[in-house]
């Protein structure tokens, strides 16, 4: 780790209440998606059923606050008995699987792209930035569906496809913030002590524009989120019987019309989880103090 | 200005050719497209049938050759399901995803202008963190849950819209209000951005010096230069709005083109899904390409560059 980050963009807030504001939207993120990775990985721990033992006899029984509810099922059944609560938490575990792999695979897709885009420029930046605008043009969803229409719904496959389609942020950000770091002194410095391409891209790049790339994952992880919800909805995303919240909220649209709730509990935790990450991209873009929102 | 415009629409056709073979690309994903359309049950004899019957038995240098040249004459072969030219699905579906498209960017742009003036001019004030936090709501929400949402409280519990379907205005409402708000917080986000830039310029000083009004400078003075991001953002987020437009049409049962993707995904009919994929893409490509003339036109820094 040598040189400075990106000057100016590294500015500590001023005044204590924004910073206190600050931490506090950090703070509530982390807490959100904390709670989701602890619900994820203790799932087994925690949830009080299997959340695939169907029990006819019992079918959408209401949350327990509600008229016809019980403690025994907290957050009630769905349309086939199953408990609501132990399909929620293990629902955790495929929106964050889903949403980390999705990041990993588009990440190291979108960043070598343009990283080798912002430092070479001329020609190869011209193929980058092509790639870039053409990935840009290709509606997301559409394609997601066209893909799991042909090739038949898996879990693996809606990684794939997201983490293939979801690249072009990381692209946009990791080239031009490259292009600013590769005038600077430090990196010029490391040209002249005869370090070689690979070394200078690893060692002196790739460090300084890291907090910018996890900006950009946060980003993306949201949008993962929400599209493996959408897309598992429209029952194209992960097969039932996965316990994945979209998927959730499809089994139960039948009958939000007489009981709304079924289609609340799995869309609040969807929305929260995925307003806990934004929040934490968001404090860690104040930090800084860039706007990289389209 | 002519060099740039000549190289920004080079690469508009250059994108649109890779489109093209993307989307041909994707419809022998699965190896033998004859048996994805023959579906589950189909004899060999089916199949044999089918592949003989699209050609799909010749080589696929020459299918993709033969596809792209009627393609770029706007022929996309015929539906194996609703057994009609796609060009004819699409061209009868496409006004209604466009409507829909326009209204929810009116609707978008109504509720992302005002709130982002307002979060620059008392920039760091509680107003402005409650408007960052209407943005962050806005990127959270599931589109498809809210519009189910919105289904059961504005149409079922108060009566004021229809449920889902596709028809006059009122059936738009509701669509369009899940799809604004995609749109909503980068819209927002760049308006705040653009205009807290122009109010700490000098224009924006002198303005002040000569003592305009304040509503005067906002205006004429600061959302006129907030204003150049802003139109070409919205143009390419109607682009992605379209894209995004299948969820929605398809929680409201609109017939427009996201619709009609959706139903030939699930009955393999790729000749229709190719073209709606293409048509949205070039859509997409046509409107990015307007947003940089506009800029061009906007701006006068970057007409000369």
């Amino acid at each position: 780790m040598s040189g400075p980050a990106l000057p100016g963009l590294v500015v500590p807030g001023t005044g204590a209440t924004r910073r206190l504001l600050r931490n506090a939207t950090f703070v509530t993120g982390a807490l959100i998606v904390g709670f989701a990775l602890v619900m994820a990985i203790l799932a087994p721990l925690i949830a009080p059923y299997d959340p695939y033992a169907i029990d006819l006899g019992r079918r959408l029984v209401p949350p327990a606050w509600m008229e016809g509810g019980t403690p025994a099922n907290w957050l009630g059944t769905d349309q086939l008995g199953r408990d609501y609560l132990s399909r929620l938490i293990y629902g955790a575990r495929i929106s964050l699987i889903i949403g980390v792999a999705t990041v990993i695979t588009s990440g190291l897709i979108g960043t070598t792209l343009g990283v080798l885009g912002g430092f070479y420029g001329g020609r190869i930046d011209d193929v980058v930035m092509f790639l870039i605008t053409a990935r840009l043009s290709i509606p997301v969803v559409l394609v997601a569906l066209a893909v799991a229409g042909l090739l038949g719904t898996s879990f693996t496959l809606v990684i794939l496809v997201l983490g293939l389609l979801l690249w072009d942020r990381f692209a946009v950000v990791a080239r031009s913030t490259t292009m600013q770091l590769r005038t600077l002194d430090y990196v010029s410095a490391a040209w002249c002590a005869g370090s070689s391409h690979a070394s200078v891209l690893l060692r002196e790049i790739l460090p300084n524009i890291a907090t910018h790339l996890a900006v950009v994952a946060t980003l993306e992880m949201a949008l993962a989120i929400l599209l493996e919800a959408a897309l598992s909805f429209l029952g194209l995303g992960v097969p039932a019987p996965l316990p994945s919240w979209g998927l959730m909220i499809s089994e139960a649209k039948e009958y939000m019309f007489f009981t709304p709730w079924v289609i609340l509990v799995p869309g609040i935790a969807l929305f929260v989880l995925v307003f806990g990450v934004n929040l934490l991209g968001d404090a860690l873009r104040d930090m800084l103090g860039t706007d990289l929102s389209r | 200005m002519v060099r740039f415009l000549l190289r920004r629409f080079t690469v508009a056709i250059l994108v649109a050719l890779t489109v093209l073979t993307l989307s041909f690309l994707l419809t022998r994903l699965s190896g033998d497209l004859a048996i994805s359309i023959a579906g589950p049950n189909a004899t060999q004899q089916d199949v044999e049938l089918i592949r003989q019957a699209y050609g799909l038995n010749r080589p696929l240098a020459q299918q993709y050759l033969d596809w792209l040249l009627r393609a770029v004459q706007g022929d996309f072969g015929e539906s194996f399901f609703f057994k009609d030219r796609v060009a004819n699905l699409i061209a009868h579906r496409l006004p209604i995803t466009l409507t829909l498209g326009l209204v929810g960017l009116a609707l978008a742009l109504v509720v992302a202008l005002p709130l982002g003036i307002i979060a620059a001019v008392r920039e760091g004030s509680y107003v402005d963190r409650g408007v960052m936090l209407v943005a962050l709501i806005g990127q959270a929400m599931p589109s498809f849950w809210l519009g189910l949402i919105l289904m059961v409280v504005l149409g079922l519990n108060l009566g004021w819209l229809p449920i889902s379907g596709t028809g006059g205005w009122e059936y738009y409402v509701m669509p369009g209000i899940v799809l604004s708000f995609s749109a909503i917080p980068s819209l927002m986000r760049l308006t705040r951005s653009g205009m807290i830039e122009a109010l700490s310029s000098d224009y924006i000083r002198t303005a002040r010096a000569k003592g305009l009004s304040r509503l005067s400078i906002l205006v004429k003075h600061g959302f006129r230069n907030a204003a150049i991001p802003v139109v070409s953002i919205a143009a390419v987020q109607l682009g992605f709005m379209l894209g995004g437009s299948i969820v929605i049409e398809t929680v409201f049962a609109m017939h427009g083109v996201g619709y009609l993707a959706w139903e030939s995904i699930s009955k393999n009919d790729f000749p229709v899904v190719q073209a709606v994929i293409l048509v949205l893409a070039l859509i997409y490509i046509a409107l990015t390409l307007l947003a940089d003339l506009l800029n061009a036109v906007l701006d006068p820094r970057l007409r000369t560059s």
